[in-house]
């Protein structure tokens, strides 16, 4: 009987979750490290698989970095041994290529508000041939094939539908247009300040994510400056625990800087306008919070952070 | 007098209904903190070898917070005359430490080691989570102070104050 899970330990919460609790009801799971880049090493995912693996599950669009895992690789892996494959593409969907032929996923979750949907709406590609089996999420009236009963939500599942048939049309031209802003914000900040860096590998992201690390800034105290702008922060304070976030921790980041660091995502509907003011208040938020920092003004005194014995609490 | 009004406060939520009801919207910032983030009190730095300068270097980048919080004293009435402070960490964090910088001026070293961690966070309204940012800041006037009386005990002592710099950067215990 199969009762090996493989994952990352970059997974969205809801998969980590789920695999957390598949421990508890006795299954064994390997969360897999990533590089410092964010990528699992194909070599080591090798190695974890078992004769006993049930599943291996790696989400394509990584949503708090931005990195787009080597899929085609691993669905290669997949295919030689046999295993099934389950993708997170709840942020690939509508944003880069997804080809399950290619990729050789068994199994691929989808989300409709991701992708300019309504809420309350996902979907679970399940391959046919080989046909893949799971239990069902809900029994009753029979409906979805038995997977999920219940009445199917007819304006949500129609919403979803016209989401997808949009951004296939519009996905070329979104992907140019996202990069040039893309680089346009990252290019604005970096000119302005230093001490910045991107969180993540810089070739195999998606073009709409930019997680940055600003050094001695911390993340909440910029988020409140940043009052125009909806950005997202992976530090401990905007968490209701104070840890900061699991993702940063896995790609190796340093524990002051995973504290610093800020999410901005740039979608269909950013204006250029609305980057240009971005990186206008970033610059000045992050200027006037280094004045405040004392970590920064140790730094421009020569005195090296690393060194210092801090009074822990 | 602060430690009256807030044994009174203190007092007031064990008998009475409170007014406003308690932190539904836990996520909003109190106006007070946002007053304090966007115009900050006394941020700066004072000349931390001048042997009238207490700092306090508290927290952890590790866990989010740093504060700094230096005090400046009248070397004849022992009072402090001058605050300032650097904070690496959130909103509720910048806060505390410059109440903390308001609060201390013009008070003697004695009251202010009084000065609690709750009295901060009742000023800021602070929910639950964000009592750490307070205790931080408490701990940093406590370190001032216990800085500042070191180098005056030091100079009483020899008369060859070389009250500056030791070799190793270190954060006060709290």
């Amino acid at each position: 009987k199969k009762r090996h899970v493989i994952t990352t330990q970059t997974e969205h919460k809801c998969v980590l979750d789920s695999c957390r609790h598949l421990q508890q009801e006795g299954f064994e799971v390997t969360y897999l490290p990533v590089g410092s880049d964010g990528l699992i090493d194909l070599d080591r995912l090798r190695k974890e698989i078992r004769p006993d693996t049930g599943l291996i599950s790696v989400m394509a669009v990584n949503n708090e970095i931005g990195v787009v895992q080597p899929v085609e690789e691993i669905g290669q892996i997949c295919k030689e041994f046999n295993v099934p494959f389950h993708t997170d593409a709840a942020q690939a969907l509508g944003k880069i290529k997804v080809d399950v032929e290619k990729w050789n996923v068994s199994l691929m979750s989808l989300s409709g508000h991701k992708i300019y949907g309504p809420k309350g709406v996902g979907a679970l590609y399940m391959r046919r041939r080989p046909r893949i089996r799971v239990e069902p999420q809900m029994n009753g009236g029979g409906q979805e094939r038995g997977i999920r009963s219940g009445t199917v939500p007819t304006p949500l599942v129609v919403g979803m539908g016209a989401a997808c048939e949009l951004a296939m049309k519009e996905m070329e031209y979104d992907e140019k247009r996202i990069k040039g802003l893309q680089e346009r914000l990252l290019n604005g900040i970096r000119e302005k300040i230093d001490g910045v860096v991107v969180n993540g590998s810089m070739d195999r992201r998606y073009v709409g994510n930019l997680n940055l690390s600003f050094a001695y800034v911390e993340g909440e105290s910029l988020l409140m400056g940043l009052k125009e702008v909806a950005v997202s922060s992976g530090s401990a304070c905007t968490s209701a625990s104070l840890e900061p976030s699991y993702v940063l921790r896995a790609l190796g980041v340093d524990e002051d800087m995973a504290h610093t660091s800020i999410r901005f995502g740039i979608g269909r509907f950013t204006t250029e306008e609305e980057i240009d003011r971005a990186v206008e208040l970033t610059v000045k938020q992050v200027e006037k919070l280094r004045e405040m920092s004392p970590l920064y003004e140790m730094v421009k005194e020569g005195i090296d952070i690393k060194q210092i014995q801090w009074a822990q609490h | 007098m602060l430690r009256l009004a807030s044994k009174r406060l203190l007092g007031l939520t064990s008998r009475e209904i409170p007014s406003r009801p308690v932190q539904i919207l836990p996520r909003l910032y109190h106006e007070n903190v946002i007053d304090h983030y966007n115009n900050p009190r006394n941020v700066g730095s004072f000349d931390k070898n001048d042997s009238n300068v207490g700092t306090g270097l508290v927290g952890a980048p590790a866990c989010g917070d740093v504060m700094k919080l230096q005090i400046k004293i009248d070397e004849e009435s022992g009072k402090i005359v001058d605050a300032c402070f650097k904070t690496f960490g959130c909103g509720s964090a910048i806060a505390s430490s410059s109440v903390a910088t308001e609060w201390v001026k013009g008070k003697s070293m004695d009251e202010v080691l009084t000065i609690k961690n709750t009295e901060i966070a009742k000023h800021l309204s602070l929910p639950p989570v964000k009592l750490h940012c307070s205790m931080l800041a408490e701990d940093a006037i406590k370190a001032a102070v216990k800085d500042v009386e070191l180098k005056r005990a030091k100079l009483k002592g020899n008369s060859s104050a070389d009250a500056a710099n030791a070799p190793i950067e270190k954060a006060a215990d709290a």
